[in-house]
């Protein structure tokens, strides 16, 4: 298989694309899809500073490598979960990408904001890790940015975690989800800031393949709590369409994003209150995560 | 070799990687393909004599 750029030897073939790319082009065409992404959701600007949320893991540390060679000011945030070695491991993935690319990260324990780590949280709430957990990274990634003044956090989301998040909302019909699932989400409140998602448009495959390329040092083990989670049986199942019809995951997306979601828009009249506790924007009167954090208090 | 958990399996050489991947019923979406520093296309040949990792894609978590 050739490059369909330069006709070198191809190392990676993306049959939706109906294309196949050597290592420097297909980094070359890894960049245009990101500056495409930026570009038509107007995610940020050159003189704004990006809080880059990393994992460790191949989509994040994809991302930040990107931005920063893309010349964006960057910082990252490691949120330490205190799932055992996994947490040990990929945050010694985000310290040595930072420090070899000299570039600031900064780090939160959820054991500190929460009272006690991920493992704990899910035995406490009887309810799946990644509940728990998928809310307290939302809230101390809002919060983190407030603190330091930016006002944008990136995210390494890609194509399959969209598709497969969508997919789920449509297999319930939650409907209240739907307008929700952005690329971008504009901030709507003084004290939430913009979340965009700048890998949108690349499979996972494809942000694995540009990690391997660019010698990223990720972490190629997943989360221990991740086996069994549903998001991962509805990306699964999409990767049978997939293989079956190429492009499939794109479609199922890109169609949302282009032609259906304005449908399942309404006028929003929640209201927005902060927190009595901590300050941070909620619909209620003690928001989702202080409430969490009693739970934990109460228990432990 | 595979991974996630990690374990190796042999497999006749001198076929195509998609073949290969067809016996071991993996999606070619699912994997990267990698050999020595490099990584091949399901239309190369593995030799006899090669090991390649296959290395899962999917991350996951969350809702």
């Amino acid at each position: 298989m050739k490059c369909r750029k330069c006709g070198d030897r191809a190392i990676l073939e993306l049959r939706r694309h109906n294309a196949a790319f050597c290592a420097s082009d297909f980094v070359e065409f890894f960049r245009n899809q990101v500056r495409e992404a930026i570009r038509r959701y107007h995610m940020f600007e050159r003189d704004e500073t990006v809080l880059v949320a990393v994992s460790g893991g191949k989509d994040s540390l994809a991302l930040w490598d990107v931005l920063i060679d893309e010349g964006y000011r960057t910082t990252g945030l490691y949120l330490d979960l205190g799932i055992f070695d996994y947490s040990v491991e990929s945050r010694a993935k985000c310290e040595a990408f930072a420090a070899k690319r000299d570039v600031p990260l900064l780090v939160r324990r959820v054991a500190d904001e929460v009272g006690a780590p991920v493992p704990v949280i899910k035995q406490v709430t009887r309810r799946p890790p990644c509940s728990g957990c998928g809310l307290s990274k939302r809230y101390l990634m809002n919060r983190v940015a407030l603190d330091e003044g930016l006002p944008v956090v990136a995210t390494g989301h890609n194509l399959d975690d969209e598709a497969a998040t969508l997919f789920g909302s449509v297999m319930h019909w939650r409907t209240e989800a739907l307008p929700r699932q952005s690329p971008a989400l504009a901030s709507t409140h003084p004290k939430l800031v913009r979340r965009v998602k700048p890998l949108f448009r690349l499979s996972e495959r494809e942000t694995a393949a540009y990690a391997f390329v660019r010698k990223i040092d990720y972490l190629v083990e997943e989360c221990p709590f991740a086996v069994g989670a549903t998001s991962i049986a509805h990306k699964e199942v999409l990767n049978r369409m997939e293989d079956a019809s190429p492009g499939a995951k794109h479609n199922f997306l890109f169609g949302f994003l282009d032609r259906a979601r304005v449908a399942f828009e309404q006028v929003e009249n929640v209201v927005l209150n902060e927190c009595t506790r901590c300050g941070q924007v909620t619909t209620g009167t003690l928001c989702a995560f202080c409430k969490l954090a009693d739970q934990v208090k109460r228990s432990v | 070799m595979l991974r996630n958990p990690r374990r190796e399996v042999e497999v006749a050489g001198n076929r195509r990687v998609k073949d290969v991947l067809r016996e071991l019923d993996i999606l070619p979406e699912t994997v990267l393909v990698i050999r020595g520093d490099e990584l091949i296309t399901a239309d190369q040949v593995v030799a006899e004599a090669d090991t390649i990792e296959l290395r899962p894609v999917m991350s996951g978590g969350g809702r």
